[in-house]
């Protein structure tokens, strides 16, 4: 953005009013309704699970390293992957980069002074913390052996797991994807500075507004699906139970009804992030804004038509298949038009290979494969072979974890002198964001082999066969370890220690480089005024 | 009801090696690995072609190097590049589209089989039932060249039956019969899996196919001595069961008679018809008044909770034997 009305002055101004100064009590923090330190209490309960559901993952490795299912009984497996799955679903990668990211920078790229609804928002931090706590209570009660997935007519009559109580954690939590969007939603539409036209928006803010627009529109059926599950399992009503007069296949429909629009709550938002990055450190606009702004409303409307390409061998009728299928290949155009656009992006630009930067190319290449690979499952003799087994498990990790998190990590770097005002070590930085490029590869790439060679999915014990890959993926765990706790150190290191960040230390365009670091409370001193787009990094 | 199931074998994975691209044990499994090796081709390029512009514009337009970088690409070219992208990009996708469909339709609408085999889920082993009544659990032996049809259901959870030597899976639901129709071109023994997650013992719930020349498979029948067939157990329930007081053969007094049944279209009291199927015979026996037939009382009793899975299989197989009795053609 060319014009801001204060931002000469901004570098020589005291940092005594930005948004952390007004202490460090725990009310300061609990009864915010500042849309900044609410996206810090997201941020750190969303790592506290984010460790819960790896360490799940890294017990699951563990498990695979021998074909015989030796350190855990079945029971406890299944109960391993079922947390690692819910956990990391709903309580890390759908609120990931909206409820922190988002909630930050939201009101700062429009040139707001907060959300529309402040205190919505700082409810929805609350809802979501009394779901989490439910979670934890499935937990302690013994956990959930259903999958994330939750499948009928497992869940709701044959599991003798702590179902309804992890029912209800995600149907709170679901409440908090609501509101998060609604005030998105409306903070987009009715808050945008002077000047800030549609169009001018950062790819970001249209990518959240998308996402947005999804948690309103699907969230609500998962809502009801579970509310259903808990009439069936609580109270016997036959909705999904085939011995009670139910159907089975009702509830895969609702489930990725909403489900796989639900990919896309994790993706679109890691498309915007990467976006912003790509364009600062290749010094070049975003090319082609308008196409990447329509591909992504196209994603929004598209992924809502291909849910049943989760159900080709269900039992689902052949043209249903046939028709879910040939949309799954039309969603990929709009994935493919993006990826071109970033790779475009570089081209004549002055690139350099910050750790954010770092973090976005290796998000190019994962969200790649794992974008190619979801054409293999929309393809649907392909798929037949493949469902439910390990090309699966590897094909959603490249997206959600190659994707998602490499693109919240990206961001987390990029903005974290915004969020803080402190620097972080580059060269720690860039050796964590190396080594998770390296264990991403080496743990699910060896899953894509092991899925054409038979293995399937949830498998607490395996043929001798397939332990060489398994144990290739476990050694890629450990490595992606290292690059998740990498960062947990020097960053929390950088809070203290760390050199004071400048307003603008990548020599951004977006408007919230044109405001101090941290910001100050109301974020901006005087309304900014727009006059030019997000990118103009060519002058 | 039936006696208890007996106890599944111990698993015995058969000793095949890592096959990352599994056995083709049918002509049907070459033809899925084709359309595999032609998305590993197109992936294979993109990604190059990705990664080398990716580097490419790494090394040139590194900002360390010196160089005057030129104007960015005019956001006049977009639309064209865009297009240029995209459009063969999207008709290599309709061509995949296309191969994979036809490939599929010709899973799901297969000729008439050679040997339909019943199988049961059950929590946590696969009950199968030859038409010879033969039964075997965990295993699945099967003539080599005939035109094999599983007739699927579940009696509990969602489970799914995965052949990857055949390329096929389908899942087992409860209430329901789907199929799987498969004609194997190589003798030997391959793997069966459990695919859908079904609690405790899903990983356990995994056993092997085998694959015999028609000699053999015949040899390995008889050596199993089951008493009387599929169809000839299914007639002894029909006795037992009662069934044999109301439906009398070549009577259709008090109610209609079942010779040639299956196949037939039958019309039902509310006017409307259906084809008969398995999953009709299934109704009428466990929920017989939702689908009446026209011009009976509705005095035929719910056999739900009296009849297993297995027995209702062998009912319809007794039925599907009484053949042509002289209803419709
Ligand atoms: C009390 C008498 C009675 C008994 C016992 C009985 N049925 Fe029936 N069945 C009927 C009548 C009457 C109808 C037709 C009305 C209806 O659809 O319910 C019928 C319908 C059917 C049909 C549908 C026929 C069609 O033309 O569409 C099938 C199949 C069937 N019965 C199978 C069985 C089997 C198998 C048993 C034993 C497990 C059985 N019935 C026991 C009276 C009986
Ligand atoms: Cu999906
Ligand atoms: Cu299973």
């Amino acid at each position: 953005m060319t014009s801001v009305a204060e931002s000469p002055t901004v570098a020589g101004e005291a940092c005594t009013d930005d948004y952390l100064s007004g202490g460090w009590s725990i009310r300061s923090w609990l009864l915010t309704v500042d849309h900044k330190r609410i996206a810090w209490l997201y941020a750190v309960s969303i790592t506290v699970f984010f460790f819960f559901g790896s360490a799940a993952a890294l017990l699951i490795r563990l498990e695979l390293i021998t074909p015989a299912g030796d350190l855990f009984s079945a029971e406890e497996y299944n109960r391993l992957f079922s947390l690692h799955g819910i956990v990391m679903v709903w309580f890390f990668l759908i609120p990931s980069i909206p409820a922190t990211l988002g909630n930050f920078l939201i009101p700062l790229m429009v040139g707001a002074r907060d959300m529309a609804f402040p205190k919505l928002n700082l409810l929805s931090w609350y809802i979501y913390s009394l779901g989490g706590l439910f979670t934890l209570a499935a937990v302690i009660a013994g956990g959930v052996d259903t999958g994330w997935t939750f499948y009928t007519p497992y869940s709701t009559l044959f599991s003798n797991s702590a179902v309804l109580a992890a029912a209800v954690g995600i149907f709170i939590v679901g409440f908090s994807s609501i509101l998060t969007g609604l005030n998105f939603v409306v903070t987009v539409h009715t808050m945008r500075a002077p000047g800030l036209t549609w169009m001018r928006l950062p790819l970001f803010v249209w990518a959240n507004y998308a996402t947005a627009l999804i948690m309103i529109l699907a969230t609500p059926v998962l809502a009801t699906l579970l509310l259903l599950v808990g009439l069936e399992r609580g109270l016997g009503i036959g909705i999904f139970d085939p011995a009670l007069g139910g159907d089975p296949l009702l509830f895969q429909h609702l489930f990725w009804f909403y489900s796989h629009p639900a990919v896309y709550i994790m993706i679109l938002p890691a498309m915007g992030v990467i976006s912003e990055i790509i364009s600062c450190f290749s010094r070049n606009p975003v090319f082609g804004y308008t196409g990447m702004v329509i591909s992504i409303m196209a994603i929004t409307l598209f992924g809502f038509v291909v849910w049943g390409h989760h159900m080709f061998v269900s039992g689902q009728s052949m043209y249903a298949g046939i028709l879910f299928s040939f949309f799954s290949f039309l969603v990929a155009v709009p994935s493919a038009i993006k990826t071109l656009n970033w790779t475009a992006t570089l081209f004549r630009g002055r690139i350099s290979f910050t750790a954010p930067m770092i973090y976005a190319l290796s998000f190019l290449e994962l969200f790649t494969v794992g974008g190619l690979t979801g054409i293999f499952l929309a393809a649907l003799a392909l798929d037949v072979h493949v469902h439910d087994s390990y090309f699966v498990t590897a094909h959603f990790h490249y997206i959600m974890v190659g994707g998602a998190v490499t693109a919240y990590m990206g961001g987390l770097h990029f903005w974290w002198p915004k969020l803080t005002g402190r620097m972080f070590s580059r060269a720690w930085a860039s050796t964590a964001a190396v080594a998770l490029l390296i264990g991403l590869n080496l743990t699910f790439y060896p899953q894509f082999l092991l899925g054409y060679a038979g293995m399937p999915r949830r498998y607490h014990s395996y043929p001798d066969d397939f332990a060489i890959l398994h144990v290739l993926s476990s050694l890629g765990a450990g490595v992606l370890a290292i690059g998740y706790l990498l960062p947990l150190i020097y960053l929390s290191w950088s809070l203290r220690r760390g050199e004071p960040a400048p307003p603008n230390p990548w020599d951004a365009r977006g408007l919230e480089w044109q405001t101090m670091s941290p910001p100050p409370v109301h974020n901006f001193k005087e309304t900014p005024v727009v006059t030019g787009g997000p990118y103009e990094y060519r002058e | 009801m039936s006696e208890p199931d007996p106890k599944p074998p111990a698993i015995e994975d058969p000793d095949l090696g890592l096959q990352l691209i599994p056995d083709q044990a049918s002509e049907y499994a070459a033809a899925v690995d084709y359309l595999y090796f032609a998305l590993l081709g197109v992936s294979g390029l993109l990604l190059a072609l990705l990664f080398g512009l990716v580097v490419v514009f790494a090394v040139r337009f590194w900002h360390g190097v010196r160089r005057e970088r030129g104007p960015g690409l005019a956001e006049s070219r977009e639309r064209r590049l865009e297009i240029g992208f995209v459009l063969p990009l999207t008709l290599s996708f309709l061509g995949l589209f296309y191969w994979a469909t036809e490939l599929y339709v010709d899973l799901y609408t297969p000729a008439d089989p050679d040997i339909t085999i019943d199988v049961v889920a059950k929590q946590w082993m696969w009950k199968v039932q030859h038409p010879d009544g033969t039964r075997e659990i965990n295993t699945l032996h099967v003539p080599q060249g005939e035109a094999v049809a599983l007739r699927i259901t579940s009696q509990d959870v969602i489970h799914s039956l995965w052949l990857p030597a055949f390329r096929l899976k389908r899942d087992a639901v409860p209430g329901m019969y789907t199929s799987a129709q498969f004609t194997p071109t190589q003798t030997g023994t391959f793997r069966l899996f459990c695919a859908e997650y079904c609690g405790t013992d899903h990983a356990r719930m995994r056993g092997k196919v085998v694959v015999l020349s028609r000699a053999d498979y015949q040899q390995w029948l008889a050596g199993g001595a089951a008493g009387a067939s599929r169809a000839q157990e299914g007639g002894q329930l029909f006795q037992r069961l009662g069934c044999s007081g109301c439906h009398k053969p070549g009577s259709s007094e008090l109610a209609p008679a079942l010779e040639g049944l299956m196949g037939s279209t039958t019309e039902l009291a509310d006017g409307s018809e259906v084809v008969v199927d398995e999953a009709y015979i299934r109704d009428s026996i466990i929920e017989p008044q939702k689908q009446l037939v026209a011009g009976y009382q509705p005095i035929m009793p719910s056999f739900s909770g009296q009849v297993s899975e297995e027995e209702i299989m062998q009912l319809i197989s007794y039925i599907q034997s009484l053949g042509n009795g002289g209803k419709n053609d």
